[in-house]
């Protein structure tokens, strides 16, 4: 049978590919023209020339180095954590036989429905005892390995180690660490890098916990952007032009991986 | 230090059954099997092999014990007490901020908002999730570039999305009511019409998530069987029908995957809404306050942690409830589906 698509498919997603495109240019857009240009009836659909003005208003109205310092910390250190830790309970969880071990995966199965954003309260309570609000603690050791991260390498280590490649590791006598550094992490890189962009991701566009623990002063990406247009009056070239620089490390990250997050979408899907 | 090598060697073959099983043989120094280790290294390897998987998932349960479980519990804790933002814990109250809560308006409000954002941004979005995992599906040129491409929404953080889209749907100068103006409509008042703000902002959702969805779907699609879809075909089943009759109910765990995690998600939106508007706080009248935004505004604009925590718990039981008249409801459309 002839599945070749027509020119129906491509034409619709053609116009869904548009539709995926045009907020993010209509985000340069305007931020690329000076603000006097907006308010005309028929907005302009090229590209105007103040851009750069617009950012550099915006990075002097914010801290908005300081903001992607900080983004760019926070999102490294908790990926990085959130890999290495997944990493080392997904092996034990695939590979390790130890007395309790189906009951406390059939845990952090169910711990995935589990909405934690709901424990805020005191979560921030405990924060404020510890003295990490305003600080990037307070966003990175929340973060520091989740269920989903160690599920997600659980499935994916089940089928990538063959157990009689750690079984000929310890009979050679190398000690249960050394095993899952040489047999299991080389396997997991694949699944690792996955894991890695997609928590880089989800810390980065995290928006509800910073904004309850961090100050204008020591801001995210994301409440630097709350910090543009708050006021009365909203001065959308200056507030669209830092949403565009905001999207740039995400975009320059997608053009590089995004065949990696396709397939983790895809992967996930399947065994999830 | 030959096994620091082989193991990965073994892996980099493609994981070759054959090659692993010959690999302890071939690996093992020659040496090692002479001379018996000794009882000390025995039991030390023993203690290993018995203590080292807990060691590994330590880290994890520790964790999610200290910000999952316990800030759970003990929002219940809080929600029976006065307790300031400021002076902290005050007097058991019993149920007093659940009373309170319940008899507000505004909680009623922000529910009625939750729901109806998350019912236009859910039912479209899996439609048209669907159906672009459909054309997805279908034997394309430069298949993985389509692919890339309905992902960039997924790039954009809520926050700049809220941004983009609280300016294209701007009262005045909008984008979208100057189109509206151009083909002889009146323009909305998106800000302050509460219909009209809802759909502006599950617009929002809907953009950022239907390609990663469709993703999700298409990898599901990809493991039906094509010899279904031909003898379907030879029974004389079009494209629409052999993706009502086929498709959809071999793809019903995938689809109830998706509904019951945007679920999840939908119903503590947050981002969106509340930077929709300049004042966060959902509109003048609240018309798109959402229950995570009154809990927000409860807790660090009212500064009452007590009566924050109460929302936040039945936030919790709403979730679930609602999750699960979901998968209820979706089981039932999924089997007369498949019966069909």
């Amino acid at each position: 049978m002839n599945r070749r698509p027509g020119f129906l498919v491509y034409g619709l997603l053609v116009a869904f590919v548009l539709g995926s495109c045009a907020p993010l240019y209509w985000s340069f857009l305007v931020g690329s023209h000076s603000r006097d240009v907006l308010t005309k009836r028929v907005p302009p659909l090229l590209p105007g020339g103040h851009f750069f003005d617009n950012a550099q208003r915006a990075f002097d109205a914010v801290p908005f180095w300081k903001a992607l310092g900080n983004s760019l910390l926070v999102s490294t250190t908790v990926a990085t954590s959130v890999v290495f830790f997944s990493t080392l309970a997904g092996y034990a969880f695939a590979k390790l036989a130890f007395r309790g071990r189906t009951p406390l995966l059939v845990f952090v199965v169910a711990t995935l429905a589990v909405p934690t954003q709901l424990g805020v309260i005191p979560l921030f309570i405990v924060m404020a005892k510890l003295g990490w609000v305003g600080s990037m603690w307070a966003l990175i050791v929340p973060g520091m390995v989740t269920a989903f991260g160690v599920f997600f390498m659980r499935q994916y280590l089940l089928d990538a180690v063959p157990d009689e490649l750690i079984e000929a590791a310890r009979v050679d006598g190398c000690s249960m660490l050394r095993t899952f550094f040489t047999v299991a992490v080389p396997a997991a890189r694949p699944a690792a890098a996955i894991l890695w962009l997609f928590t880089f991701m989800a810390t980065w566009t995290d928006f509800f916990w910073p904004l309850i623990v961090l100050p204008a002063s020591n801001p995210t990406v994301q409440i630097a952007l709350q910090q543009l247009q708050s006021g009365y009056y909203v001065d959308y070239s200056l507030v669209l032009a830092g949403a565009a620089v905001s999207t740039v490390p995400l975009l320059i990250l997608f053009v590089l991986t995004g065949r990696q997050l396709v397939a983790g979408i895809m992967q996930g899907a399947v065994k999830g | 230090m030959t096994l620091d090598s082989s193991p990965v060697k073994v892996l980099g073959g493609g994981g070759d059954p054959t090659g692993a099983t010959a690999s302890p043989a071939g690996v093992r120094p020659p040496d090692a099997a002479r001379r018996p280790p000794s009882a000390w290294r025995r039991r030390v390897s023993r203690w290993d092999a018995t203590f080292s998987p807990y060691l590994y998932v330590c880290p994890f349960f520790v964790l999610f014990a200290l910000v999952g479980v316990f800030p759970l519990i003990y929002t219940a804790y809080v929600s029976v007490h006065e307790w300031g933002l400021l002076g902290g814990k005050g007097d058991f109250i019993g149920l007093d901020n659940y009373a309170r809560v319940v008899e507000d308006r505004y909680f009623w409000n922000a529910l009625r908002n939750t729901l109806s954002i998350f019912v236009l941004s859910s039912v479209p979005q899996v439609i048209i999730a669907l159906v672009l995992a459909g054309l997805l599906d279908a034997q394309l040129r430069f298949s993985s570039l389509w692919r890339m491409s309905v992902l960039i929404p997924f790039v954009v953080a809520p926050a700049a999305v809220a941004l983009i889209f609280g300016n294209v749907f701007g009262d005045r100068y909008g984008l979208v009511n100057e189109m509206l103006v151009a083909i002889g409509f009146d323009p909305i008042r998106w800000h302050v019409n509460t219909a009209a703000s809802h759909v502006a902002i599950a617009s929002m959702v809907n953009w950022r998530w239907t390609g990663y969805n469709a993703l999700i779907f298409l990898a599901a699609m990809q493991a039906v069987p094509r010899e279904l879809y031909e003898s379907a075909a030879l029974d004389g089943a079009g494209r629409v029908r052999q993706f009502l009759s086929v498709t959809l109910p071999l793809i019903r765990p995938t689809l109830l995957f998706v509904i019951i995690t945007s679920t999840i998600g939908g119903l503590q939106i947050f981002a969106e809404p509340r930077l929709f508007d300049t004042q966060g706080l959902g509109g003048s009248d609240r018309q798109y306050q959402t229950l995570t935004m009154y809990l927000w505004e409860l807790g660090w604009r009212v500064r009452d942690l007590g009566m924050a925590s109460a929302v936040a718990w039945l936030l919790f039981l709403i979730i679930i409830v609602v999750a699960l008249v979901n998968l209820a409801v979706s089981r039932r459309v999924g089997t007369l589906g498949g019966r069909r």
